[in-house]
């Protein structure tokens, strides 16, 4: 969105005549969201040959500052937008979380490539990720393998499209302009295979049953994948369907004896309540005005 | 440790590899046979006398560098584990290569580490990917996979999380074409798998202590702290895996005296993508769009070190053609492209990270732009080329092209290829690298900063397996392309650039010279690009098979990348009549090799400089980590 100043001084609004085009009236959320998105401080953070991309599309031919990505940022701190440029590994996704959560809100992630997007041509090693959004949140994907310098603009610009639609208004848009702490992405543990600490119950579940399909069978040498795979009691479709674990089960695996992210849920689920709530308010006032008027 | 002058009884029987083998054979009977099996060459060591004769290859013989050294699993093929290990002579020549074999459960090889010092990263990666131990080994640690991680994923009878078959193409896929979503598959919707006896009660990520353990020190806290309270003395300081001068997710763990680095050590795999694994799974034809992805910056090297190997291994069979001259003519031309691409690349990032931040590199990726935008006319795409084939190329030169004219102003033009060639060659890279030298290499402020800094020395860049211009600004005169020609560079006219200081700025003269011999190069072969022009790619005039049948064997195929010495260990095995997919698909990577020394070299440097000494050698993670 670029902001039209003929379309901002034609304005339903009364202006006195002498102060005509040099008021412009336009709403909170679009002010603020020109200022954003035309300031998106990139964090400057390569993974793989995408990267080498992404340094020709920062450098003189291409020039993503032209866009308002004026500078990249080497720390996550002063960053808005992490581009995952390249494979992630199992061994690399720790960090990664890290990182994102040191960014400030409000944040975003462009996945770029098709590793980062899904695992790309790498999808089936033991050690990759297939795509960033099996742990965070991705805003814009650019397929790609690499995406050429052009169409990484072409999703960046997207990236700014999306933040046009954005408000500020509305708690429920998106989760930084709501109330409440923002929760900490868990970070996943490097156990004798990447944990995801959302994922706990399931895993602790899965390797119950398959402990106790092997102990019937004699024995449990090989502690290799496909015997997992093997034993599958269930999937994923089953596992909901699956009678819930007890807390005190879980409670050794937990710090602190609760889930976080059930905690998370919950302001989630308090903050989608109160939005509604707003939403009706607003909507019954409106319909009175339109009584009244 | 220099090589000691040959015995001249030795000599005048062993300077040929057959006459080396010939040589040990019959000192050492006892020990070591010749590899007799179909395809394969050199000797077969046993695993006990291993060290003495490594030694005896080494200072009695004077194969001094030892250039790989991978493990190969032989499940199913007389279920044994073989360490295969490549030497060669700083003087040139072909490769001395030696295996000792292990049995598959009990995996134990004594560690060359006290012989060549090269091999410890090697023999890290072995134990990490095939559980084989290796006693006398300073600091045995997983090195691209994390400590804790589950079984050793390389060896043949582990499977990975989307496990779907042996070898590619897999029947779901081809030929009915029913692709799905490997993650639907997996329970956890992910691409995970657990041993069965995990145990989550006492989960704890040891990784990272794993890592300070095995550099000697606690935790860093600990270390700060005196017994009297405050004095501190020693810092452990974490660089990477984010880090803006580490080169991508490369980590360096260093221990400081205040701004002295007193020990430094390398912590790698952030960016392990199992190329390896993925690539035995692969058809032959399959890795090449793989080998694109290993040194990014120079795709179009790394294809010819994979089809040289491949094709070493062809032409032990019936059906294969050598490749026509036009077509060696462009691999050459190609990979000369690539390496002024890498070269520029490089030094614009070294002086990256010596403090002249980006704006050099600004200067000298424009050239690269314009290189891009030829292979993308050529081969489809920018940086990853997917150009050459077995015998052949993907395609000829097309006869027009399409670049921008200016790179502050993005208008396409079209050029005559050849007339767009030319000029590129004659005027503009020349023109880039006199721009280039003009503003560095007599710039005090870069001789100040570079000289004496991150010194190895002849002996040690020999002993640590290092390659390309660090070897060379070592004063190590070895090119590949001299040392074991290749290709047409016999018939070629060019100069092996070598520096003897062996600090930061040898290796940016190295590099300097290199790109202008690589134009003198290029130069030559443009004539032959038009002596041969209507002539085939291919040498019976169409492209070769998809899905070639490569006869049995091993072969080691190895160039000289910008990088540094890229070599591919291919094990064909598996059928009668020759195999589809590799057996062995193992990346001798410059990159990784090169890290070895990096704890020698910065050494008693200060923090700001290590990060200068990483960019002068130059790394690639793709490769590093592959």
């Amino acid at each position: 969105m670029e902001l039209n100043l003929q379309e901002l001084n034609a304005t339903e609004f009364p202006v006195p005549t002498e102060l005509e085009n040099n008021i412009a009236i336009t709403s909170l959320s679009q002010l603020y969201n020109w200022g954003r998105r035309n300031s998106m401080w990139p964090m400057l953070f390569g993974l793989a040959c995408c990267a080498i991309e992404m340094i020709a599309t920062a450098s003189s031919r291409f020039d993503f500052s032209r866009f308002g990505f004026e500078v990249m940022r080497a720390t996550p701190r002063q960053a808005d937008l992490m581009i995952v440029s390249g494979t992630v590994t199992k061994k690399m996704v720790v960090p990664i979380v890290r990182l994102y959560n040191q960014m400030p809100e409000p944040k975003y992630v462009l996945a770029m490539g098709a590793c980062a997007s899904g695992g790309g041509p790498f999808k089936e090693g033991y050690n990759v990720v297939s795509g960033m959004d099996k742990y965070l949140p991705v805003d814009v994907y650019v397929p790609g393998c690499p995406p050429t310098p052009q169409a990484l603009l072409y999703g960046m610009i997207a990236l700014q499209r999306k933040i046009d639609g954005q408000s500020i208004a509305n708690g429920d848009d998106v989760p930084w302009y709501g109330v409440g702490t923002a929760e900490a992405t868990p970070v996943p543990v490097l156990g004798p295979d990447i944990i995801d600490p959302r994922q706990m119950d399931m895993i602790r579940r899965q390797a119950e049953a398959s402990a106790r399909d092997l102990d019937r069978l004699g024995g449990r040498e090989l502690p290799a994948a496909t015997q997992l795979v093997a034993a599958k009691v269930e999937t994923r479709e089953t596992a909901a369907e699956a009678e819930p674990i007890d807390d005190d089960a879980l409670s050794f695996v937990l710090p602190a004896g609760a889930a976080p992210w059930a905690e998370a849920e919950d302001i989630r689920e308090k903050r989608r309540l109160r939005a509604l709530a707003r939403k009706a308010l607003r909507a019954s006032r409106r319909a009175a005005a339109v009584e009244e008027g | 440790m220099v090589a000691p002058a040959l015995d001249p009884e030795v000599q005048t029987n062993s300077t040929t590899i057959e006459g080396a083998i010939d040589y040990l054979v019959s000192a050492r009977p006892d020990a070591v046979s010749p590899d007799s099996r179909d395809g394969y060459e050199g000797i077969i060591v046993a695993a006990g006398q291993l060290l003495e004769i490594a030694r005896m290859i080494r200072d009695d013989l004077g194969f001094d560098y030892l250039s790989s050294a991978t493990a190969v699993d032989y499940l199913g093929e007389g279920d044994h584990m073989e360490m295969v290990y490549h030497a060669y002579r700083t003087s040139g020549g072909g490769a001395l290569v030696f295996k000792a074999q292990t049995d598959r459960e009990q995996a134990e090889i004594p560690s060359l580490t006290s012989v060549w010092r090269g091999a410890d990263f090697q023999e890290r990666e072995a134990w990490d990917l095939y559980g084989i131990r290796f006693a006398g080994h300073p600091n045995l640690k997983r090195i691209l996979m994390w400590e804790g991680f589950h079984g050793h994923p390389m060896r043949k009878d582990w499977r990975e999380a989307y496990y779907e078959e042996e070898q590619k193409p897999f029947d779901s896929r081809w030929p009915g074409g029913h692709v799905h979503r490997s993650e639907e598959k997996n329970v956890f919707g992910k691409n995970v798998a657990y041993p069965p006896d995990i145990d989550l009660g006492r989960l704890m990520d040891t990784s990272e202590t794993a890592v300070y353990q095995s550099l000697g020190l606690g935790v860093d806290v600990e270390r700060i702290m005196d017994k009297d309270g405050f004095e501190t003395n020693e810092l452990v300081v974490n660089m990477g895996p984010h880090h803006p001068s580490t080169h991508g997710v490369f980590r360096m763990v260093l221990t400081v005296d205040g701004e002295t680095v007193t020990s430094l050590a390398p912590v790698m795999g952030y960016l392990h993508r199992n190329h390896e694994k993925i690539g035995e799974r692969n058809t032959y034809l399959h890795n090449i769009p793989f080998t694109d992805r290993l040194d990014y910056i120079s795709s179009m090297g790394n294809n010819h070190g994979y089809v040289l190997a491949v094709e070493q291994l062809m032409s032990l069979g019936r059906r294969y053609n050598e490749p026509t001259y036009r077509c060696e003519a462009l691999r050459v031309m190609m990979v000369e492209l690539s390496r002024i691409v890498n070269h520029l690349w490089a030094i614009g990032f070294w002086l990256n990270d010596i403090g002249a931040f980006f704006t050099p590199v600004l200067y000298f990726i424009q050239e690269r732009e314009r290189i891009l935008d030829f292979f993308e006319a050529v081969a489809g795409s920018r940086m990853m080329c997917n150009y050459m084939r077995f015998g052949g190329l993907f395609g000829d030169l097309p006869e027009r092209i399409k670049s921008v004219s200016n790179l502050t102003n993005d208008r396409v033009r079209d050029y005559n290829t050849m007339q767009f060639l030319t000029e590129m060659i004659n005027e503009r890279i020349p023109r880039t690298i006199d721009e280039l030298e003009l503003l560095l290499t007599q710039n005090e402020i870069l001789i100040e900063r570079s000289m004496g800094v991150g010194v190895l020395s002849r002996d040690d860049a020999i002993n640590f397996s290092a390659a390309g211009p660090l070897l060379r600004g070592s004063g190590v005169a070895y090119d590949i392309r001299r040392a074991e020609p290749y290709s047409i560079y016999p018939e070629l006219d060019f100069d092996v650039a070598v520096e003897d200081e062996g600090d930061m700025y040898a290796r940016y003269r190295v590099r300097v010279t290199e790109l202008r011999e690589s134009v003198r190069i290029l130069r030559q072969i443009l004539p032959r690009l038009e002596a041969t022009k209507g002539e085939s790619i291919w040498a019976d005039g169409k492209p070769g098979a998809y899905a070639p049948r490569v006869p049995l064997g091993e072969a080691y195929g190895r160039v000289e990348n910008g990088k540094g010495e890229l070599g591919y260990y291919i094990v064909s095995a598996g059928g009668r009549n020759g195999s589809m997919n590799p057996w062995r698909y193992h990346v001798r990577a410059p990159s990784f090799i090169n890290l070895t020394p990096m704890g020698v070299m910065c050494h008693g440097h200060k923090v700001a400089d290590i990060v200068g000494i990483l960019g002068s050698i130059d790394i690639v993670l793709g490769e590093t980590d592959r």
